[in-house]
């Protein structure tokens, strides 16, 4: 990761008034089979987690398009997620071992384009695992706050 | 109910059909949201977006007088489009899609919102954080909503037939019902013999009835019945196909012999000069190369331990019916079904690895099912419990409950069958020999059901000691092989130490070997504990994710034995539905190629699992063959040209929610 430009970032946000209560907005996509299942499990576990996450649905992670991705940036997104089943226990097979392959390359291009990479994150969450769908909230949330809103947010948007 | 916007001039309906009339309904699930979120001001400020003719705030959306409410403002405000924000759309979307659909609405046009487990249940302190963020969620919604088109669900035939994973009591259960209401069911088993755990328990709690004298009528009744087509020492392999269509790969695995001209006699294996630790017997004692499972297997064939055997073929010249076949290779047969139930049971944690108290370092420690096998008439000792060090049998007898349970080491939930278990096993052994003495040692003693608490009230009469604490140390007596347990009793405050002949391990139950591989095959679900997950804990708990595919017995957490018959019938029941009806409903959600736009590049062919991409090669273009697209939307992703789209998760849908997470604030200059 680059030093420099999360620097400039840091010190910008800062600055910035909104550190105060400031909640990041944190776009999840989430499967249908698993990790939205494990949203619900971290709901039905009553497992308390920051406000950040706005969590959109599609059936499988191999949905998941750069297109979105890159979208939910240009939008205003502090981080995006891409999350999905276990490897070995995809709905659909394999589209999960499809999904990580193509963020590998997503991966690159963001950091080509200086987005940190604690901003775009993977992780696979099963239906059943609700305690580790709030941790990983938790955790990028608290991640992203000490980096402050990301530099790709249009001016006005909240 | 309350209407928050219902003030516009209602002459104004539409006569542009495209306009989009969008009715939202924020659930207040008693106080599960409403608690929490501020369902008034989140309807107050959904009501503003455009679009938006009506919101409506309800107690339980779900219940009639909720759904009616629904109902009354779609034709009240002609609403061709409908939102409702509740709980989890995995539990209540299939309700809402009906109630629109009574309608005339097409069920597609329904949008569902998750603000409760996705939101007030997880921000429960922060109220004004939680009421934000539904209010985020829901205009995710209602832009997405704006965009959804119109689908048809497609029925499918449903092939009549059934194939039931796994003989133990539950899965004999499912085929025996299924096969008394008239359907073909396939019962696969990987053992050589039907039957599951309970052939091998000795006598079954509450009411100590011996085990296998229930159970063997139930074996011999599902070989007799002509509707079970039994697949003994058979596995699956392969899983194709979907709801009423599943085509499945068996293996059989080579007994060599052919069980058409074995008749169990059994001489085969008293030539066999092969002996090997029998697993029937936990280990105890042995079989041989070839052997009889155990005396009431179905089917009474033998089996060849080709591992074991060393191909001296005394066993070929004892059979008279000329059975033996040494170059036997496995054979495979193509089943189509409609349904699959999955009943592929459990195994017991085994203590060795950890010597959790000692087990594998001491003689004298074994688990219950070893004790269970000591106990039975047919089993190593002629039902005679001894301590393995010197055979004798023992006075003092230790039971340590909650091995592999409800410890963060091992297994974290209860396996809810042990307390039981280990009483009866007290009982027994009490029973036979009188002198002989008990102590359980336990954390708490669970007692749920029918008979069971007069069982542990039978045992404690009969003078079987409960020491509440656990075993903080387990020694040997090097000389006379005792052990020696330090134990806290919690209950007097007092450290004990005590002396049996033998102690016995109550473990727990774990997931079977291969639960892995059949979650694979059937793309289940599995839960943190290793175990397969039912599509709803309670309302559907035989159901799984996958249409036509049902879990009953100790494959989805631990049971016992009436529970597992229960589930047995409940999933033949639930198969009846679709095996009855000869039809299926599917999901219209589908990968969909815009003719113009495709290239026919092919990239997407690969990307599908199910091979539902064709390459019209006349055409030059892909084609979706409907009836295998599982609308997983993997294919879209990868298309170059944007020929394809996935319905009802379009881009156009999915973007709309990703620019509504966000909203603009004028800032102060």
């Amino acid at each position: 990761m680059n030093d420099s430009i999360s620097d400039g970032i840091s010190a910008e946000a800062a600055a910035a008034p909104k550190t105060d209560g400031w909640e990041p907005k944190i776009v999840a996509f989430c499967c249908n089979w698993c990790s939205y299942g494990g949203a619900d499990s971290a709901g039905m576990g009553r497992f308390q987690q920051p406000a950040s996450a706005r969590i959109i649905r599609v059936m499988c992670s191999g949905r998941i398009d750069p297109l979105h991705v890159f979208n939910a940036f240009l939008e205003g997104a502090d981080a995006v997620l891409v999350t999905g089943c276990h490897i070995g226990d995809c709905h659909y097979v394999n589209g999960n071992d499809k999904t990580k392959i193509k963020y590998k390359y997503l991966e690159n291009v963001a950091h080509e384009l200086g987005i940190e990479k604690e901003r775009l994150q993977l992780n696979w969450i099963s239906a059943s695992e609700g305690e580790k769908f709030a941790n990983f909230i938790r955790d990028v949330t608290e991640q992203i706050k000490k980096l402050g809103p990301s530099p790709l947010k249009p001016a006005g948007v909240v | 109910m309350s209407d928050i916007k219902g003030t516009e001039n209602k002459s104004t309906v539409a006569k542009d059909s495209d306009e989009k009339r969008v009715g939202v309904f924020v659930c207040e699930c008693g106080v599960n949201i409403g608690g929490v979120v501020n369902t008034k001001a989140v309807a107050e400020y959904i009501g503003t977006l455009p679009g938006v003719k009506v919101t409506s705030v309800n107690k339980f959306t779900c219940s009639d007088s909720g759904q009616a409410d629904i109902q009354s403002k779609i034709k009240e405000y002609n609403l061709n489009r409908v939102v409702v924000a509740a709980c989890s759309p995995k539990t209540h979307e299939p309700t809402f899609r009906a109630c629109i659909e009574q309608m005339g609405l097409n069920q597609y046009f329904l949008e569902f919102v998750n603000i409760r487990d996705h939101c007030s249940w997880i921000h429960m302190w922060e109220k004004e954080k939680a009421t934000e963020k539904a209010k985020d969620l829901i205009r995710m919604g209602v832009e997405r909503s704006k965009l959804l088109e119109p689908l048809q669900a497609s029925e499918v035939p449903v092939t009549d037939k059934a194939l039931v994973v796994g003989a133990g009591v539950a899965g004999m259960q499912s085929a025996l019902d299924l096969a008394d209401m008239g359907f073909q069911v396939y019962l696969v088993e990987k053992e050589p013999s039907i039957g599951g755990r309970m052939a091998r328990f000795d006598k079954v709690f509450p009411t100590n009835d011996c085990s296998i004298c229930i159970l063997g009528p139930k074996m011999v009744e599902v070989a007799r019945n002509k509707n079970i087509k039994i697949m003994s020492y058979s596995e699956v392999k392969a899983v194709d196909g979907y709801v009423g269509n599943f085509n499945v790969k068996i293996e059989h695995k080579p007994r060599y012999l052919d069980v058409t001209k074995c008749t169990g006699c059994a001489k085969c294996s008293e030539v066999c000069p092969v002996e090997v630790p029998y697993d029937f017997n936990e280990g105890f004692g042995t079989r041989k190369a070839i052997y009889v499972p155990f005396p009431q297997a179905v089917p009474l064939r033998a089996v060849l331990d080709k591992e074991n055997c060393i191909n001296c073929k005394a066993c070929a010249k004892a059979c008279q019916s000329g059975a033996i076949n040494y170059d036997m290779q496995p054979s495979y047969t193509d089943l189509n079904v409609g349904v699959i139930i999955g009943a592929v049971g459990f195994k017991t944690y085994d203590p060795e690895p950890r010597h959790d108290f000692g087990y594998g370092l001491y003689d004298n420690i074994i688990t219950a099912m070893e004790f269970e096998r000591l106990l039975n008439a047919a089993g190593p000792t002629g039902g005679h419990v001894v301590r393995p060090s010197d055979c004798k049998e023992p006075i003092r007898v230790g039971f340590v409950n909650c091995v592999g349970s409800r410890d963060k080491a091992t297994n974290i939930y209860c396996s809810g069958v042990c307390c039981m278990y280990t009483i009866k096993n007290a009982q027994l052994l009490k029973e036979k020999r009188p002198e002989t003495d008990h102590t359980i040692m336990y954390m708490d003693i669970r007692t749920p059901f029918r008979g069971y608490e007069e069982s542990y009230n039978r045992s404690r009469n009969l003078g079987v000691k409960f020491l509440r604490g656990r075993p903080v140390e387990v020694k040997e007596d090097p000389v006379t092989k005792n052990i020696k347990v330090r134990v806290e009793d919690t209950l007097a405050g007092e450290i004990r130490n005590l002396e049996f002949d033998l102690m016995v391990l109550a473990t727990g139950i774990v997931p079977n070997e291969g639960i892995g591989q059949i979650q694979q095959l059937l793309k289940l679900s599995k839960a943190a504990d290793g175990l397969l997950m039912e599509a709803h804990p309670k309302l559907k708990p035989v159901d799984t994710t996958i249409d036509g595919v049902f879990l009953a017995g100790c494959a989805s957490g631990p049971k016992d034995i009436p529970y597992a018959v229960s589930q047995g019938s409940a999933c033949a029941s639930r198969a009846t539905i679709l095996l009855k009806n000869k039809k299926a409903i599917t999901e219209g959600i589908t990968a969909v190629v815009n003719p113009d736009v495709c290239v026919g590049c092919q990239v997407c062919i690969p990307m599908c699992p199910f091979q539902a991409i064709k390459m019209d090669e006349k055409e030059g273009r892909a084609n979706v063959v409907k009836a295998l697209c599982k609308g997983c939307g993997t294919c879209v992703t990868a298309c170059p040209t944007g020929a394809l789209e996935q319905s009802h998760f379009k881009n156009a849908q999915i973007l709309a929610q990703v620019k509504n997470v966000f909203r603009f604030q004028e800032v102060a200059v």
